[in-house]
């Protein structure tokens, strides 16, 4: 099964661009003309639109994209459970996702035969309604969840519990936490960002077609407007409370992306050197009651000014905040209660997070209020040191907790990038298990 | 800010909204906020004159310690209005309600001493403004009215606690649930009150779901779980513990009355706490996650809504005076929900909150936001007067 795929791999050099399709279709000839057409137009459509569409990022890499990659605008993510204890089957399925997410990252259809090829007879390798989208900044991104080592039942399933990192942890149970067990865990996840929601919906579907049989998709997000920045170059976005997010981030160009992101390749294990682990929270958030909460009230419960986004304490946004400036009764300008003074890496030996998280509003609950609120995601180099007690503190004093409520949760380990279409991700978890 | 402004918005708009507008208009004609900017030694007003009515200024501190901003009345003393805590670099606005007149601009960098002043005139743009000696009263009655009444049900809360202990302890479990509901009703009533002593708060009224790991769970509803067992996986307290938790319960809540005597309540506090019950009712209570145990939701509700009612009904006179169509607005909504409410009521209260179908859970949820919206505006309203 593994060679199959491997070969796959090397055909797949007769590659089926999205946008080049026009050409391998003249070359095939007959094809219903009217059909050309239309993916002509909108591939000419699309020629039209800004840079950033066209934006191709590497798939192949030491570290997997997705991660310092530039926050996109689109989220789709997936947390799947394996359907079967097959350890083969499970690393088909992890080559089978590197060449699809490689083909589709570069803006080609999956699969072989693409989106309109292949035998008529036969459903079409792509699902084809990425088809004249140009890459739009696609990134993939695949993780192991703690399950996948050891269930919540003490199996090992894959042979794989010798290889869990200390780090993968069980998140622990945080104050007025209302987490819904179908919103969270997970064996593996899926991250797909880009800069057209359509493209990010076309890579999870794809995958999770691949999947079928060995992997079924556990519980899902979309993602609309980035709330963090990951480059120096991008402005901060606003969150649904209509604030700046993540003015304090990491970002890809600061020195501490190898201390704070990557892990140490000291810590271990030593298939994980050049991942990351990502934490996801499905924060959902009362806006109906923060709207009708004074300005004053708000600019005191985030600590910041909501038009700037600078600290209370004064400066513009990228002015560190002064928690030791008094105002009137000598009452700190940053409220102790306030979200910037507790999550603010000085308050936690200076541990910082990459986030990398979305605004969502999934319709609306029964009560008829939207279902809002912001899907955090956060790459670091250990959960223990950086999650865990950032989250301990703000469960326990953020006067912010008034207005949201964490319904889901999943942590993952996020191996390396994988080095060409011969590896795969995760392929050095294995190779330690056994020989190959 | 001009006659014909301030009547479009009293057709449409709130006060309110009428200052949101005011405050994203631009500066070029003068017709916008008036810029401030406040450094070390400089205190620059960019007009010492505007027409009467809403006056909006946008204050930069330019400077590098924080600083406020005052609009003061002629003798220099009076406060009509001010901005505080603004950090170097920030703009905050001030928007105060001026009749014609003679005043005082003061910018206070480092907050201290007497400040930067200079006059400021208000001209006649004949807009009907209140006056405000008699609403200044009102306002006083309001918050003497509404400490009163806080002190009241805390006495109350007292009362009926210990009659409350007294059957649970003795293992009259009938007579303790009947009690239960209606006992919390008092502090329902007032709890914005009772949720400022911060370290009381939890001892009395914490859920299961919000314990800190290695936090001891006490008060209310650890007892309410007692009486309302889980079908499975729960052991019932023994008697020694019912006794701990009803001494807690009750050396706690003869705290809170202590406390709740020696508070002296303000005209913001009147009109947040308003606004602060109808958010309790909208994430606590109409999502049936306060009594998860016992389903007394809807006593809850009521008791909220008593305590918003009470507030509001204080300041109404006020209302009327300074904004009559919010005053309607809040009046029908108030009504409405109230109605709604008593389609519930029974013999010995209210409906359990399980026996409610969806649709009517979402008839209650909308009929909150349909009243809590407009009593958000309640406090600006208020407080523009004193």
């Amino acid at each position: 099964m593994t060679e199959d795929v491997r070969v796959t791999a090397e055909n797949s050099s007769s590659r089926l661009s999205r946008r080049g399709f026009l050409a391998v279709a003249g070359a095939g000839g007959a094809l219903a003309a009217t059909g050309a057409v239309a993916v002509a137009a909108r591939a000419n459509n699309a020629s039209a639109e800004a840079s950033p569409a066209e934006q191709a990022y590497p798939f192949y890499g030491a570290h997997q994209a997705g991660i310092t990659t530039p926050a996109q605008d689109h989220l789709h993510f997936a947390a799947f459970d394996l359907t079967t204890d097959s350890r083969a089957r499970l690393i088909s399925l992890l080559q089978a996702w590197t060449i699809a997410a490689a083909q589709m990252t570069q803006g080609q259809e999956a699969g072989q035969a693409g989106a309109f090829g292949g035998a008529y007879d036969a459903p079409p390798d792509d699902t084809g309604e990425a088809a004249g989208l140009p890459p739009s900044g696609l990134t993939i991104t695949i993780g192991f969840g703690s399950s996948l080592f050891t269930t919540a039942d003490g199996q090992d399933r894959f042979g794989l519990a010798s290889q869990r990192p200390g780090a993968l942890v069980d998140i622990p149970h945080f104050p007025a936490d209302d987490l819904d067990p179908a919103r969270s865990g997970g064996d593996l996840c899926v991250q797909a960002c880009a800069h057209d929601p359509q493209v990010a919906v076309h890579a999870i579907r794809n995958l999770s077609r691949i999947a079928f049989g060995t992997a079924a998709i556990r519980w899902s997000q979309l993602g609309f407007g980035r709330t963090s920045s990951t480059s120096a170059s991008q402005q901060t976005p606003r969150n649904m409370f209509g604030f700046k997010d993540g003015t304090a981030n990491v970002k890809a160009e600061d020195t501490d992306v190898d201390s704070q992101v990557w892990v140490d390749p000291a810590e271990g294990p030593a298939w994980m050197t050049g991942g990351s682990y990502l934490v996801a929270r499905r924060i959902q958030m009362t806006i109906e009651t923060w709207d009708r909460t004074s300005l004053r009230e708000q600019e005191a419960i985030i600590g910041r000014d909501k038009r700037a986004g600078a600290p209370l304490s004064g400066g513009t946004e990228f002015d560190e905040p002064d928690f030791n400036a008094k105002g009137r009764g000598n009452e700190p300008l940053v409220a102790e209660t306030s979200h910037v003074r507790l999550a603010h890496p000085s308050s936690h030996q200076g541990v910082k997070m990459l986030r990398r998280g979305y605004n969502f509003t999934d319709g609306n609950d029964s009560l008829g209020r939207l279902d809002a609120g912001l899907f955090f995601l956060a790459y670091q180099q250990d959960p223990r040191t950086s999650f865990i007690p950032v989250q301990t503190a703000l469960a326990r004093s953020d006067a912010l907790n008034e207005y949201i409520k964490h319904v889901g949760s999943a942590l993952f380990a996020v191996p390396p990038g994988a080095a060409d279409n011969r590896d795969f991700i995760g392929a050095a978890l294995f190779d330690l298990g056994t020989a190959q | 800010m001009k006659r014909s402004t301030l009547a479009l918005s009293a057709a449409t708009f709130s006060t309110l909204f009428l200052v949101g507008c005011t405050s994203n208009a631009t500066t070029a004609d003068g017709e916008g906020p008036i810029p401030v900017s406040s450094t070390a030694d400089t205190c620059s007003v960019a007009t010492n004159e505007a027409p009467s009515g809403t006056v909006s200024f946008t204050v930069t501190n330019d400077g590098n310690d924080v600083t406020e901003f005052y609009l003061l009345g002629e003798d220099g003393l009076r406060i009509v209005g001010e901005v505080e805590n603004i950090g170097p670099g920030l703009s905050r606005d001030l928007v105060v309600l001026a009749a014609p007149g003679q005043y005082q601009t003061a910018c206070k960098p480092g907050m201290v001493g007497d400040g930067i002043r200079a006059d400021f005139t208000v001209t006649d743009s004949g807009a009907d403004l209140t006056p405000s000696g008699p609403l200044a009263e009102q306002i006083t009655a309001a918050t003497t009215a509404y400490t009163a009444y806080a002190k009241d049900q805390a006495e109350q809360l007292v009362t009926d606690t210990d009659a409350f202990v007294a059957a649970y302890v003795a293992g009259d479990d009938d007579l303790a649930r009947e009690l239960y509901a209606e006992t919390r009703m008092h502090w329902e009533r007032i709890e914005p009150i009772a949720e400022s002593f911060g370290d009381l708060d939890p001892k009395l009224d914490l859920r299961e779901a919000d314990l800190e790991p290695g936090q001891e769970w006490t008060g209310w509803h650890r007892i309410e779980k007692d009486l309302w067992p889980p079908a499975k996986g729960y052991t019932p307290l023994t008697q020694k513990q019912r006794e701990e938790y009803s001494a807690l319960l009750v050396a706690d809540t003869a705290e809170l009355l202590e406390r709740v005597r020696e508070i002296v309540i303000t005209v913001d506090q009147l009109g947040n706490g308003a606004k602060e019950l109808l958010d309790e009712v909208a994430t606590g209570k109409v999502t049936g996650e306060e009594e998860i145990w016992s389903h007394t939701d809807l006593w809850d509700f009521q008791a909220n809504l008593d305590g918003a009612k009470v507030m509001y009904d204080l300041l109404q006179p006020v209302v009327v005076q300074q904004d009559p169509e919010l005053a309607a607005e809040l009046d029908a909504r108030f009504a409405e929900l109230q109605a709604l409410l008593d389609q519930y009521r029974t013999e010995d209260g209210f409906v359990y909150y399980d026996q409610l179908s969806k649709e009517q859970v979402k008839e209650l949820a909308v009929a909150v936001d349909a009243l809590g919206e407009p009593l958000s505006r309640l406090t600006t309203t208020v407080v523009s007067v004193s």
